[in-house]
């Protein structure tokens, strides 16, 4: 294992000359002490959390032996499956909607010369620089009992804040540049020589969309709906504000974790945060898939 | 910003439909969820008398979560800078089995919900837990202590870093080094005086983002701290605790000064970003 170690580290550097060190690149040590350093550091702050989560799901510490059975159990508990269902639903309506903005903004901004572009482009960020519990505080200031419409919407029997609605807000606020984000850098470096042709060849606007645009960023949308989608299921601090925690109606996964470890359910919590720790694998094998594919078209 | 549209005279705003659609549209939509939503805070805070602004914001309490936040966020920006560069250089200079799923995984804090991190973090760093048991016998508490705010905030901060480092070392120019080498330094000096500097704008700007998203985040610190007022409890928790206290105007004006203070660091990263740019056309 070592040999293969020693052989693959220096496999892609030139032999050098008579066996002298060279300044241009580094001595064998360095290179073994900073591969070291740098998996140690991985290895405890991110395979360790990583491991704990799997591990604690289904290692019976009592009898010494995985099992299956209190595994399953808990992810079956109707609370569960509420908020199983509950995520799910939040992220069916923030991801489209996301997109759709996305692939709008993208078009206006890659698309047009227009006055405020730049800090149009700074708005979209915006999200990304508030903390999640500011995000989920400022809908209950627009729409909780003391907010803006808290009254009107009080005496109409709506309610947003404290069940769905205000989670599939505050998760669409939180979620809100990730499509953007990926498509408008992407249609400025492809430019828009090919929507001119069609334009040019007869094609309507909707045509030049679906035919020649949409094909182009496809993969640039898939990777900002799969970043989308993950934070968007795993959202915690924005959704906790909002929700009102109210057992199998308002918990999404990631609160019914919390419900469950801080009520010492150990063994339960961790069964539903694996679900969200195997979708978090799940983005990050697709995330390497498709910067892969871009990679190796960029090469050809 | 080299797109042949960018070149074209004013009249291409006509040649492309869609304009008037996508303006509308975007602006509707940035406005209804972001914008008005964001405003409410600012409008809410305008709304109170500099007297009770300055009690809610700097009371002892409120004061000490400030405290906690900024130093624990400058101590996880910090040890992610260092070994943030020490990852970056390994999986761009150095290949080694393994190197693909390593570089995958440097991404795992995007990915992995902070709720779960924050369990597993406790879990691991507790007295019975798998770092926690060896740590504890020498007096060393990372659970429930601020010690244990500033590991999950470390873990958040992993990705920002690497992610902007990889990108400036792997369009480093060889020649530089091989001039630098030629001219007789060696590599120690190479590495300090011709490849560091390149890098530091780009290592100042992963700092940043590593800062400005420690700075708000509450999933996994809630976890692994005690929340204890004075001692270990971060702003983003105080606010949590004002709306369950139904103090609202409270918790909206610290929001606020968050809100300031992360839309200073989103100009400063900006900048920070432009420079780099520059830095690096030259």
């Amino acid at each position: 294992m070592a040999a293969v170690i020693v052989s693959s580290l220096s496999a892609p550097m030139p032999p050098t000359a008579g066996g002298a060190p060279r300044a241009t690149h580094d001595p064998v040590w360095v290179r073994w002490t900073l591969t070291a350093v740098a998996l140690v550091f991985l290895g405890f702050f991110l395979v360790l959390p990583l491991a704990a989560v799997f591990t604690e799901a289904l290692w019976d510490s009592q009898k010494k032996a995985f099992r299956f059975g209190p595994y399953l159990a808990a992810l079956r508990d109707p609370d569960a499956l509420a908020a199983i269902k509950l995520t799910l639903i939040t992220a069916c309506i923030a991801v489209p909607a996301n997109v759709i903005f996305g692939v709008a903004a993208a078009w206006l901004i890659a698309r047009f010369q227009f006055r405020g572009k730049s800090l149009l482009s700074t708005l979209i960020d915006l999200p990304f620089a508030v903390s999640p519990v500011i995000s989920g505080l400022i809908y209950v200031l627009v729409f909780g009992l003391p907010g803006w419409f808290g009254g009107w919407l009080d005496a109409h029997d709506i309610k947003i804040i404290f069940a769905v609605p205000g989670i599939v807000l505050a998760t669409t606020f939180v979620t809100f540049p990730f499509v953007a984000r990926e498509l408008i850098p992407l249609m400025q470096a492809q430019g828009a020589d090919e929507e001119y042709a069609a334009i040019t060849l007869g094609a309507n606007g909707w045509q030049t969309f679906w035919r020649v645009t949409l094909p182009n960023i496809r993969w640039g949308l898939l990777y900002g709906v799969i970043l989308c989608n993950a934070r968007a299921m795993g959202e915690f601090g924005a959704v906790s504000v909002v929700s009102g925690h109210i057992r199998g109606e308002t918990n999404t996964m990631p609160l019914h974790v919390e419900i469950l470890f801080n009520e010492f359910n150990s063994g339960g919590a961790f069964a539903v945060a694996s679900l969200l720790a195997l979708l978090a694998i799940l983005t990050l094998i697709l995330k390497s898939i498709i910067e892969w594919r871009h990679t190796r078209s960029q090469r050809s | 910003m080299t797109n042949p549209a960018a070149t074209l005279p004013q009249p291409s705003r006509r040649v492309l439909p869609g304009f008037g659609l996508s303006l509308g549209f975007t602006l509707t939509y940035l406005g209804l969820i972001v914008l008005l939503p964001l405003s409410a805070a600012f409008l809410k805070t305008a709304g109170m008398s500099w007297h009770d602004f300055v009690a809610a914001v700097a009371s002892p309490r409120v004061m000490a979560s400030y405290r906690l936040s900024f130093l624990a966020s400058l101590a996880a920006g910090l040890v992610n800078s260092f070994f943030g560069l020490i990852v970056a250089w390994v999986l761009v200079r150095y290949s080694f089995p393994g190197r693909r799923i390593v570089d995958a995984l440097v991404d795992l804090p995007f990915a992995l919900p902070t709720a779960v991190a924050g369990i597993a973090l406790t879990t691991i760093y507790n007295k019975n837990g798998w770092v926690g048991q060896y740590l504890e016998p020498h007096g060393i508490k990372v659970a429930y202590t601020s010690i244990g705010v500033f590991v999950a905030l470390t873990f958040i901060g992993v990705p920002f870093v690497v992610r902007t480092l990889q990108p400036v070392l792997l369009e480093l120019e060889p020649e530089i080094e091989e001039a630098a080498a030629s001219l007789g330094a060696n590599r120690w000096k190479t590495l300090t005086r011709v490849i560091l500097p390149e890098l530091y704008p780009a290592l100042l700007t992963g700092f940043a983002l590593a800062f400005a998203r420690a700075l708000g985040e509450y999933g996994s610190v809630v976890f692994i701290s005690s929340n204890m007022p004075m001692h270990t409890e971060i702003t983003p928790l105080v606010i949590i605790t004002k709306l369950e206290q139904y103090d609202y105007q409270g918790a909206t004006a610290i929001a606020t000064v968050m809100l300031m203070a992360s839309f200073s660091m989103l100009l400063l990263i900006n900048l920070l970003q432009k420079w780099s740019r520059r830095y690096h056309r030259i």
